[in-house]
């Protein structure tokens, strides 16, 4: 498709050059949050509450203050009172207030000469819990008997009449529900719930604070947006925002987990409390898992009609999820795209945000999202089977296309969701032969994508090489696609392109890597900070050869005389006028800042294939495809790292991760062993087909891709099992146990 | 308590440090020894990102006590390269973008390499069940084990 404007033949873009921070990460050179060091750094460490809900009632640190090595205890009491919405919420999770809220929730914090010393302070540190009743389970926590949470956490959303525990509500949609489903042959209606899953990044919160006695300071920190940071910090300590510096490190891992802050506030504390040291505060596996991230968990109730020639006529869905103790759970991004793949005329739905005694939730890679498709895709497959329709086929006749208005509202631009489905449709896998309890599924799914505060700068420096400047840190290659956008722009090689990631005292507020936009926004903001270099360099030219800059074009990165009116100069290329800056007018940089508006979002369809064993009721991954719309793919190999990371994560959460909390309110656990993320070798090869529909909002097409990925999976691989075993489970995750069950009709 | 002077060697180089008792190989290596590439991801033996060889059989380091080291050999990512030429893994590794965020890569390159010297030609299964201990939370592993095939195939060649 040739838009207007819109490149169509690429000298680099589409090429998959090694990345220019490779090889600092196969050496281990590369150095990421607790790798960073200072002189006189002291240690931090957290004492979190053993009690899922208890009121704090003392808290005596003499002990541990008497501990040799031990300088600073900080408490709430360090931090300040009056913040509100979601400042306080930051604050209170970050240090506990008059309650402990869940089990893990931080209540003091320590700064030590060593980790040894500082984990010994924390064990010394007395408190004094009255234990109160807790409430773990979202349909629990909304039952009239649940425990109240915090009393006024609701907003004006809620209607009246609900417990207090409900904090939001949602309700939209259009068209006649009743007209809809009397259209429709066949009704179904399910109930489903999916488990609270921890992003899993490998490496765990990391940050290292320094902060004077002035409020001012300095803070290194494995984040995916260190202006984030800034604020929340900032916000959590109530000083200016700007008193800070955050520089981010190398980061291991994030998925929307590392967007927020839990220890970076209370590593600044302590650092102003020992008159300025810095504090070096890293989390153990435990404590990520229980202080930080997980996803929302869903109870959800779907009702769909379909005629029997395969069109959706009705479709309605309520949506109950629990983000912690916390309002937050993504169930306004849940209802906004649960039916979004499909041209719906009459659909309706419902959302509760509700309130329990577990960690505040954090995004996690396309949030709210897998929920509803789990829920949405898991019906339309057994109206499917029930009316002997091709689940390709009826997806097709309902997909969503260019012109389509989305049941969130708004008309959708060019999108590639047919393009996935026909792909899909005819690549090898959807044909290949099963064999006894095997079975193959198909969902598909959508994330809208985004743009966001977007600053960044790009250098001519006198070697000829350029400097490209951004504000999202590079969590899976993003350097190389930058890199990859700057010689397609400036029509230099790869090789000259240098890649800095900021930090915040360099460039205007960044958001974060987050919401599949560092490609897009970051992206184009390099393409248009690199044009306006152009501008400058062709000025330059135009000056030296005394010609109007009108008439110089740029090509293959040379100056060029625009044609023989012009004049007849011999072309200049980057390094020339780079060479001779300083004596034709100083440095030539561009700039660029804005909240890009054009993104858009990308769907994907998924094919997988299990076997289940009938003995023990454990499903095997045998085929994975995942075909999704990238817009345009800058470096594929990465592009299709993104598919192939978010189908794993999606497999682990449809097959074995979930919170488990015990009656005690708990966490039962929290540690790899039992949070258990899939490994090499529960997976095959993950088969990827990249369609590009390019978005027109952006210079050479790029929508993001991070995020849609996680979405099919967790249908795709319930429909696969229910082929496998007949059997419809809906709820995850499919452990081997609740799999078994359900053969031997005990589900 | 007093503390105990070590004495190893580290990627060929003679190292000491003085180890509380309590402390792990890996607490030792990157706090006394300033070996940073090997990382911590969980502290409890699942992740592997703390791979490293002692006396050439590979370990998760969080499981070891930095005072059983003492008079052994350790290998780390950081002496996998001969001097400026990297290793066929690393190579491989960033040719066929086997890292994304590339907080496991040093511990699945340690693990890797120590696959290859028992089995220069292991199967695809052989590999998955191999790096089975190294959490990769980004990759969904496609491109790891493709990697280490292909590094081998070079090294198969080559020899
Ligand atoms: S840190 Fe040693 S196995 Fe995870
Ligand atoms: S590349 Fe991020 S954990 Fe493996």
């Amino acid at each position: 498709m040739a838009l207007d404007g819109q490149k169509t033949a690429y000298k680099y873009i589409g090429t998959t050059p090694d990345r220019p921070d490779g090889l600092d990460k196969v050496t281990g050179r590369a150095r990421y949050g607790a790798d960073i060091s200072m002189p006189g750094m002291l240690h931090g460490a957290v004492l979190r509450s053993p009690h899922a809900h208890a009121r704090i009632v003392k808290i005596d640190a003499s002990k541990a203050l008497a501990l040799k090595g031990v300088k600073a205890v900080v408490t709430r009491a360090d931090f300040p009172d009056g913040l509100d919405g979601e400042d306080w919420n930051l604050q209170e999770n970050c240090m506990a207030g008059e309650k402990a809220l869940y089990d893990g929730h931080a209540v003091a914090a320590v700064a030590a000469t060593s980790p040894l010393i500082a984990r010994d302070a924390v064990k010394l540190i007395e408190v004094d819990y009255e234990v109160l009743p807790h409430v773990t389970d979202v349909d629990a926590a909304m039952k009239d008997d649940a425990p109240v949470i915090r009393e006024g956490a609701a907003d004006f959303s809620v209607p009246e009449g609900l417990h207090p525990n409900v904090v939001r509500y949602f309700d939209s949609g259009r068209g006649d529900l009743d007209k809809g489903f009397a259209e429709a042959d066949l009704i179904i209606e399910r109930s489903y719930t999916t488990e609270a899953a921890h992003q899993g990044y490998i490496e765990p919160h990391a940050c290292l604070g320094q902060m004077g006695e002035d409020g001012r300071g300095e803070l290194w920190v494995c984040t995916q947006g260190h202006w984030f940071v800034r604020r929340m910090s900032t916000a959590v300590l109530g000083i200016e925002t700007t008193n800070i510096r955050v520089t981010p490190s190398e980061i291991g891992g994030g998925f929307g987990g590392k967007t927020t802050v839990f220890i970076e506030p209370l590593s600044l504390a302590l650092s102003r409390k020992t008159g300025g040291k810095p504090v070096k505060m890293v989390m153990s596996r435990n404590e990520v898992l229980r202080a930080t991230g997980p996803t929302a968990s869903a109870s959800m109730d779907i009702k769909m009609g379909m005629t029997k020639d395969g069109k959706i006529t009705a479709a309605h869905g309520t949506f109950r999820m629990q983000g912690g103790a916390f309002p937050g759970a993504p169930v306004d991004v849940t209802t906004m795209l649960a039916f979004a793949n499909y041209d719906i005329e009459n659909v309706h739905h419902i959302g509760y945000d509700v309130i329990t005694n577990r960690p505040k939730q954090a995004a996690y890679r396309a949030p709210g999202a897998p929920m509803a498709a789990f829920a949405t895709e898991s019906t339309i497959d057994e109206l499917c089977r029930e009316l002997g329709l091709d689940p390709i086929d009826t997806r097709l006749k309902n997909a969503a296309r260019e012109g389509t208005r989305a049941t969130f509202g708004p008309k959708f631009g060019p999108i590639g969701l047919v393009e996935t489905l026909e792909a899909a449709k005819t690549h090898p896998n959807y044909s290949a032969p099963l064999g006894p309890n095997q079975g193959r599924g198909v969902a598909s799914g959508y994330w809208m994508n985004w743009g966001g505060e977007t600053s960044a700068s790009v250098a001519i420096s006198e070697d000829g090489t350029v400097t490209v400047s951004i504000g999202t840190p590079d969590i899976g290659g993003s350097r190389a696609s930058m890199a990859l956008m700057a010689a397609e722009a400036f029509g230099i090689p790869y090789e000259d392109v240098r890649v800095n990631i900021s930090d915040t005292g360099a460039l205007g507020v960044n958001e974060p890597t987050h919401g599949s936009r560092a490609t897009y926004a970051s992206g184009l903001a390099t393409i248009r900070s690199a044009e306006d270099c152009i501008g400058k360099l062709c000025k330059r030219a135009a000056d030296k050869w005394g010609i109007d800059p009108e008439a110089v074009i740029w090509e293959d990165g040379c100056a060029k005389p625009s044609g023989p009116n012009a004049g007849e100069f011999p072309p200049m290329s980057l390094a020339e006028i780079a060479g001779e800056m300083g004596s034709t007018g100083g440095p030539i940089s561009g700039h660029f800042e804005d909240s890009p508006a054009g993104f858009s979002g990308s769907f994907g369809t998924h094919v997988v294939d299990v076997e289940v064993d009938p003995e023990t009721g454990r499903t095997t991954i045998l085929r994975y495809l995942v075909v999704q719309d990238a817009g345009k793919a800058i470096h594929p190999a990465y592009v299709e790292g993104q598919f192939q990371g978010g189908a794993a994560q999606g497999i682990g959460w449809a097959l074995n991760e979930e919170y488990i909390y015990g009656e005690d309110g708990r966490l039962q656990n929290p540690v790899f062993l039992d949070y258990r993320v899939p490994v090499a070798s529960d997976l095959p090869m993950i088969d990827t087909v990249i369609v590009e529909v390019p978005n027109p909002g952006h210079p050479y097409g790029v929508r993001g891709v991070g995020e849609t990925g996680i979405t099919p999976p967790l249908p795709a691989v319930a429909n696969a099992v229910r082929e496998a075993t007949g059997k419809r489970i809906c709820n995850l995750p499919l452990r081997p146990s609740r799999v078994l069950a359900a053969i031997q009709g005990k589900g | 308590m007093s503390k105990q002077h070590i004495t190893a060697t580290v990627n060929g180089d003679e190292v000491e440090f003085l180890c509380d008792t309590r402390e792990t190989l890996l607490d030792c290596l990157r706090d006394h020894a300033g070996i940073m590439g090997v990382k911590e991801g969980c502290g409890t033996g699942d992740c592997g990102a703390c791979s490293v060889t002692l006396d050439g059989r590979l370990v998760c380091s969080c499981l070891v006590l930095g005072v059983e080291a003492d008079g052994a050999e350790i290998g780390t990512v950081e002496g996998i390269a001969e001097g400026e030429k990297l290793h066929p893994l690393q190579r491989k590794f960033i040719e066929h973008a086997a890292l994304q965020c590339g907080i496991c890569t040093p511990g699945i390159l340690v693990a890797a390499k120590n696959l290859l010297e028992k089995n220069p030609d292991p199967t695809e299964t052989e590999i998955r069940y191999w790096l089975a201990g190294n959490l990769c939370r980004c990759t969904g592993y496609d491109k790891i084990v493709r990697a280490v095939m292909d590094a081998a195939a070079e090294m198969r060649e080559a020899s």
